[in-house]
C-alpha cells in the first residue's frame, strides 16, 4: 500500500476533523437528539477512520473501529435501543478511537489497558456470533500465482450468456474476451440464433447472445475466475476442461477482430429511451448542498509570506523615517500616500495573519477527553464545560498549547475539585465543575481554566516552599506571590506526584511553555469558590509592539506588554539598598531596580538614575521590578525574528528585529531578566523528575 | 486515449490514496467528496469509469450507480464500488443497485489498477 508521508499527514488531518464529526455526533445523542442522521453521521466517521485507516496498516486503529463501527450499524439499524450505558460506552469508544489516532500519529504504541476494557464494553452489546473476523479487512486476494505448475497446459472451454443484469452493471463482453486473451490462445464462438428478428424487439440490455470460449494454456481456472470476478452469476458461467483431443486451436487475433465488428455496431447506434420521468426527479433533486472547500497549503509558504509581509512593514517604517529626514517641501501629499500604504501593509499583514488562524475547538475537544478520562480516574463527578470553541489562534500556539492545558486540566480534576463527599460537606453541589473556555480580548486570546473546587491552600504551598528551600522562613508575602510560587521551578517534587497528574512536568513546565509564546498566566483563586488560571497570549507570534529603548548607545525593544508604566524617578522615589542595590518606591511598595546596561554587561556610563528612566515590569515570576534604561523612544510594531536557528539561545533576550533605520535590535526578555536578580526570584537550578503541584 | 476515472468518496485520504495511484498508473482522475457531488460530476465530465465510496453523506455509493445508470448520459460505465465490508450481503446490493465490480478496502494498489484496465479495456498487455 501507499506510504507516502504526504497523504498520512492528509489522513491524519482528516481523522481530526472526523473525530470533531464524531464528538459533535455522540454530544447531541446523549442530550437526546439521536436521530438517524446523527446516528449515520457518527457511523460514517468511525468509518471513514476505519477505512482510511487500513490503508497504513495501522492495525489497532483498524480494529478497534471496527468494533466501534459494528456497534453503531446496530445502533443504527435499530437493532440495539440507545440508552445510558450504551451512550456511555459509545462516549468512551469515541475518545479511545481519539487516543488512537493520537498514538499512531506520534508513533506510539497503544495503550492496552485503557482500550481492551472499552473493546471488551463494545463487545458486550453484540452477540459473539456478530463478531466478525478480521478476515473482513482483508483484500480478496486476486494475485495469481502460475510458477508452481509443470503440468502440461490444459485447455478450458468457458460458455457464459450475459444476462440482462450483466449489461445494465456496465459490463461489456468484449473486454471479458480480450482479457481472456492475455491468459492463452484463444478461439471464440458466438451463438446468435437467440437475436431477434426485427430491430423495434431488440433490447440493448437483453441477453441474446451465448459465447463459448477456448482458452488453452493456464494450469488451473483461477485466471479465467479472475476475469469474470464480477460476473460468474450474471452471465451463466461455466468452465470446464477439454482432454488435448479437444483443443486444435488457431491463432484467433483475427476472431477478435470480427466480434470487435459485430458488438460494436449495436451498442452504438441502439437508441436509448429517453427518460424524462427519471430526469424530471433527478432535477427536483434537493438543493445541492455547498461543499465547504478549504485549501491545504504547505505552513511553510505561509511563514515565508507572513517573513515577506514582515519585511514590508519594515520596508515602510524605513521609507518613512528617510522621508522625514529628507525633509521635503511640500511633502504633505506623500506622507498621506505613505499612510495608506502602512494601512494596507497592515491589511495584508491581518490577512496573513489569519490564514495561520485555527480555532480552538480541536484542541478543546482533545481536552475534553482528557478532562474525562481524568475524573474517571480519580471517581469524581465532575462537568466539564468548553466556551468559545470558535475562537481563533495562531496554529502553533494551538499546537503548543496541548501539553500544557493537559497538565492544568489533569491538576485541577486531581487536586482542585473535591471529592463528591467533600463537596455534600461543604454544601456545594455534588458534581464539581471544570470550565475551559477561550475569547478574545484587545488584541490577546485569554483561554481560562476554572474549577469550583477548594482553592488553592496557601498555607501550605507556603509551608512546602520553605521547606524547599525556595522561599526564606519569614518571607513576607502577598497572597498573589505565594499563588505564584506554584510555578517555581522545584515547588512540585515526587512526593506529592499522584497518578493522575504527576507526568513528570510541573507548573513551571507550564509557564515556561506559556512564555516561550509570549503569553502570560495569572491565578485567580477563592477559597472554597475555586481556582481559575488565565492564559494571556498574543495574537501572533511574528508581530509584537515593542517601545524602543536605549542601553549603553544600543537600541534595543522591550515588548510593551509587560511594561506597566514609565516612570523617571526622582531622587526622593529611590532608595539604596546594600552597595549597589538600589530600590523604587511606587505608591507605597518597593520594587528592586534593576540596570538593564549592567544585567547585559555593558558599561555604564555613571548617570545617576534620577536621569535615566525605569520600566516598571510585571513579571510572571515573581512580582514586579523596575528596569532601568539610558532613554526610551517610541512604541512601535516589529517583526520578531528568532535567533535559535542562527545564534543559539540567550537569557535575557527573546529575538531581534529590524529597525526603521535598518539596525538591527535585540528583543529583551523582561521576565528572563527579571527573574536572575537573586533575590525573591532566585531558583535552585532545575532538577529532573517528576513534579507536580498541591493544590488543596 | 487517456481512460478517465471518476472516484468518489467522502474521504480524503482515499481520495488522495486513489488519486495519487490511478494517476501513477496513467489514468487522469477526477474527485468527488460525495454522492450529489459525483453524479453532478458524472453529468459534467466524461468518465471512463466511475469508482464510489458506498457510505456517504447526502447521497450514497448506491444512490450513486442508481443515478448514473437511470440517466441519459453514459449509462453503461463501469461502476466499482469500494467497500470495507465483504461477503455475500454486500454482493448481493452492489449487484442490486448495477455496480459493475467491488474492490475491498484497503485496496491493493496493483490489483485496484488491473481490475481498472479489465473493465475498461484501457492499455492491455501494459
Amino acid at each position: 500500500m501507499a506510504h507516502d508521508p504526504s497523504i498520512l499527514d492528509t489522513f491524519f488531518e482528516e481523522c481530526e476533523d472526523l473525530i470533531v464529526a464524531l464528538t459533535e455526533g455522540l454530544v447531541d445523542m446523549r442530550e437526546g437528539r439521536a436521530d438517524d442522521e446523527t446516528v449515520n453521521a457518527v457511523f460514517r466517521a468511525v468509518h471513514s477512520i476505519k477505512g482510511a485507516a487500513g490503508a497504513f496498516a495501522l492495525d489497532d486503529l483498524v480494529g478497534f473501529a471496527h468494533k466501534f463501527e459494528t456497534v453503531l450499524d446496530e445502533v443504527r439499524s435499530h437493532r440495539l435501543e440507545i440508552e445510558e450505558r450504551l451512550l456511555r460506552t459509545l462516549q468512551r469508544a469515541g475518545d479511545i478511537l481519539a487516543n488512537l489516532v493520537d498514538d499512531a500519529r506520534d508513533q506510539t504504541p497503544a495503550n492496552r489497558e485503557l482500550v481492551d476494557p472499552v473493546l471488551a464494553e463494545l463487545q458486550s452489546f453484540l452477540g459473539s456470533e456478530q463478531d466478525s473476523p478480521a478476515e473482513d479487512f482483508v483484500f480478496e486476494a486476486m494475485t495469481l500465482d502460475f510458477s508452481g505448475s509443470s503440468d502440461a497446459p490444459t485447455t478450458y472451454e468457458l460458455q457464459f450468456t450475459p444476462g440482462r443484469e450483466f449489461y445494465t452493471c456496465g459490463h461489456d463482453p468484449l473486454l471479458l474476451i480480450t482479457a481472456l486473451q492475455e491468459i492463452g490462445p484463444i478461439e471464440v464462438t458466438v451463438d446468435t440464433t437467440k437475436l431477434p428478428n426485427t430491430f423495434t424487439d431488440f433490447h440493448w440490455d437483453d441477453g441474446y447472445l451465448k459465447w463459448t470460449v477456448k482458452v488453452s494454456g493456464p494450469a488451473t481456472d483461477l485466471p479465467m475466475r479472475e476475469v469474470f470476478q464480477f460476473v460468474d452469476d450474471l452471465c451463466d458461467l461455466k468452465i470446464m476442461t477439454l482432454d488435448d483431443t479437444g483443443a486444435q486451436i488457431d491463432p484467433t487475433d483475427q476472431a477478435i477482430d470480427h466480434i470487435i465488428e459485430a458488438l460494436q455496431e449495436p451498442s452504438i447506434t441502439v437508441p436509448v429511451p429517453a427518460m424524462e420521468a427519471a430526469q424530471k426527479e433527478e432535477s427536483a433533486d434537493r438543493p445541492i448542498k455547498k461543499v465547504a472547500t478549504t485549501l491545504r497549503v504547505d505552513p511553510e509558504r505561509v511563514d515565508r509570506l507572513i517573513n515577506a509581509v514582515g519585511e514590508l512593514i519594515i520596508n515602510q517604517s524605513v521609507i518613512s523615517q528617510r522621508l522625514q529626514e529628507a525633509d521635503l517641501p511640500n511633502s504633505a501629499e506623500l506622507f498621506s500616500d505613505l499612510d495608506d500604504y502602512k494601512l494596507l501593509a497592515r491589511e495584508i499583514q491581518e490577512g496573513v495573519m489569519a490564514i495561520r488562524a485555527q480555532p480552538v475547538k480541536p484542541l478543546f475537544q482533545r481536552m475534553l477527553r482528557i478532562a474525562r478520562e481524568a475524573a474517571d480516574a480519580v471517581a469524581k463527578d465532575i462537568a466539564i464545560i468548553t466556551e468559545g470553541e470558535s475562537t481563533e489562534v495562531d496554529k502553533t500556539v494551538v499546537e503548543r498549547l496541548a501539553d500544557p492545558l493537559t497538565h492544568m486540566i489533569r491538576n485541577a480534576i486531581d487536586h482542585g475539585i473535591e471529592t463528591p463527599e467533600a463537596r455534600i460537606a461543604t454544601g456545594k453541589p455534588r458534581q464539581g465543575t471544570l470550565r475551559l473556555s477561550a475569547s478574545q480580548r484587545s488584541g490577546s486570546i485569554v483561554i481560562e481554566i476554572a474549577d469550583d473546587g477548594a482553592g488553592l491552600n496557601r498555607p501550605r504551598i507556603r509551608e512546602l516552599a520553605i521547606k524547599k528551600g525556595l522561599i526564606p522562613d519569614d518571607a513576607a508575602l502577598s497572597d498573589q506571590e505565594i499563588d505564584h510560587l506554584l510555578f517555581a521551578p522545584g515547588f512540585s517534587t515526587a512526593a506529592e506526584v499522584t497518578n493522575l497528574s504527576g507526568r513528570g512536568v510541573g507548573m513551571d513546565v507550564v509557564k515556561t511553555a506559556i512564555t516561550a509564546l509570549g503569553g502570560r498566566i495569572a491565578i485567580n483563586t477563592v477559597p472554597e469558590r475555586g481556582t481559575t488560571f488565565s492564559i494571556t497570549l498574543p495574537l501572533t507570534l511574528a508581530v509584537m509592539d515593542g517601545m524602543i529603548i536605549n542601553v549603553s548607545g544600543q537600541t534595543m525593544v522591550v515588548p510593551i506588554a509587560s511594561i506597566l508604566e514609565t516612570i523617571r524617578p526622582s531622587q526622593a522615589d529611590l532608595s539604596k539598598i546594600g552597595l549597589k542595590g538600589e530600590l523604587l518606591r511606587i505608591r507605597g511598595e518597593y520594587v528592586p531596580i534593576i540596570d538593564l546596561a549592567d544585567k547585559l554587561g555593558h558599561q555604564t556610563d555613571g548617570r545617576p538614575m534620577t536621569e535615566r528612566v525605569l520600566l516598571l515590569i510585571q513579571t510572571e515570576s515573581i512580582a514586579q521590578c523596575a528596569l532601568a534604561v539610558d532613554d526610551i523612544f517610541d512604541q512601535r510594531q516589529v517583526v520578531v525574528k528568532s535567533m535559535q536557528s542562527n545564534y543559539g539561545e540567550i537569557v535575557g533576550v527573546s529575538g531581534a528585529t529590524i529597525l526603521g533605520d535598518g539596525k538591527i535590535a535585540l528583543i529583551i526578555d523582561p521576565d528572563a531578566i527579571a527573574s536572575d536578580t537573586g533575590t525573591l526570584t532566585h531558583v535552585p537550578p532545575k532538577t529532573d523528575g517528576g513534579r507536580s503541584y498541591v493544590a488543596a | 486515449m487517456t481512460t478517465h476515472i471518476l472516484a468518489i468518496d467522502d474521504s480524503r485520504t482515499i481520495r488522495n490514496l486513489l488519486t495519487m495511484t490511478l494517476e501513477k498508473a496513467g489514468f487522469a482522475v477526477t474527485t468527488a467528496v460525495d454522492g450529489v457531488d459525483g453524479v453532478q460530476k458524472f453529468r459534467e465530465e466524461h468518465a471512463d469509469l466511475v469508482i464510489t465510496d458506498v457510505n456517504m453523506p447526502n447521497k450514497d455509493g448506491f444512490g450513486v450507480i442508481t443515478d448514473i445508470r437511470a440517466g441519459d448520459k453514459n449509462r453503461a460505465v463501469p461502476v466499482l464500488v469500494l467497500t470495507t465490508e465483504s461477503g455475500a450481503a454486500l454482493k448481493e446490493r452492489a449487484r442490486k443497485a448495477g455496480a459493475t465490480g467491488w474492490i475491498v478496502k484497503p485496496f491493493d494498489d496493483e490489483a485496484l489498477v488491473s481490475v481498472i484496465k479489465r473493465l475498461t479495456g484501457a492499455d492491455n498487455g501494459a
